[in-house]
């Protein structure tokens, strides 16, 4: 990665235009050709610089039902409850994290009652308790990692 | 930015836009006029697919059409999950100044479970290692000053899962 990749990853962050030409306009914010540009955002999404790059859809208002569930899984225990929870494609995410609380979920679900099957199936699958903690407020998503 | 109307608030989306979002979910195309290849790819216009995607913009379902860029890739390795127990008749105003932070990238207001777990406000921070994450927490502690009644900080030890969530 040089600087000219780290300015175009600055740049892509804040968002591109709606219209025709796009890359030619951040292109010449830039300085640079637009086929540099273009070749520079495949290698950084080949590399895996960038996760993604697009359109970024809020997908609970697409509809659909989201959560996150947290687990006091014992460690011996661990793989085997990490097993069980990732068999569900509603999973989306699954992390392990420092704490008591040491297994957090992310669900993806089509309607709200397949939160509650699904948390309820996982409880009897583990015989442990889930913590189900939707977002009930939204106050920003969004950031910039300066590259 | 304004706070979504969640779930309460969603948008019928016909079939047009249905494929549009289907086009582009895994990202927009990288040649000069990414439009156009959605377009032919949906058999409509050009304009009708700018148009069609303004409206969704302006309609929050799309939030900008920008790169995401992978925070382990770029130095980021102290992810953590900040989590505070603030006063429940406060947390949409601490919330929001917490948001508006420029190294949160999500805060959440989310349910107590107590006594085990006292906290209701969730922000994510970013930073090149755990010690500066720290750092960056005793920051969000100082803007809540006297509402902070207690906070943890979870780093995340390993991904068990990531999938692309599908939107549709």
């Amino acid at each position: 990665m040089d600087d000219l990749d780290r300015k175009i990853i600055n740049c892509l962050q804040d968002g591109i235009p709606l219209i025709d030409e796009p890359y030619a306009e951040i292109a010449k914010q830039l300085d640079i050709d637009e086929s540099v540009l273009l070749q520079r955002i495949q290698t950084l999404l080949e590399n895996k610089t960038l996760s993604r790059f697009g359109p970024m859809y809020d997908a609970a208002k697409l509809g659909g039902d989201f959560s996150l569930v947290a687990i006091k899984v014992p460690e011996t225990r661990f793989d085997e409850v990490t097993e069980i929870v990732n068999s569900y494609e509603e999973v989306a995410h699954n992390y392990h994290r420092e704490h008591e609380f040491n297994m957090w979920y992310v669900l993806a679900t089509e309607t709200a009652q397949r939160i509650e099957e699904v948390n309820k199936s996982i409880e009897q699958r583990t015989g442990l308790k889930v913590y189900n903690m939707p977002k009930l407020d939204e106050y920003y998503i969004g950031l910039k990692l300066i590259a | 930015m304004n706070k979504p109307q969640l779930k309460k608030e969603q948008f019928i989306l016909d079939d047009i836009n249905r494929q549009i979002i289907t086009a582009t979910q895994s990202g927009l195309p990288l040649v000069s006029r990414p439009y156009d290849a959605i377009a032919k790819c949906i058999g409509i216009d050009t304009s009708d697919v700018i148009r069609r995607m303004k409206t969704m913009q302006e309609n929050g379902i799309i939030r900008r059409i920008a790169a995401v860029p992978n925070h382990y890739a770029l130095g980021y390795k102290g992810n953590g999950m900040s989590v505070w127990d603030v006063p429940s008749e406060l947390v949409n105003k601490l919330g929001e100044q917490v948001g508006a932070l420029d190294f949160v990238s999500h805060c959440y207001h989310r349910p107590r479970f107590l006594p085990e777990w006292p906290y209701n406000l969730f922000a994510m921070v970013h930073a090149h290692n755990r010690d500066e994450a720290l750092l960056l927490v005793e920051k969000i502690a100082e803007v809540l000053g006297e509402y902070d009644r207690g906070h943890d900080v979870l780093f995340s030890k390993q991904i068990l899962k990531k999938t692309g969530m599908r939107l549709l």
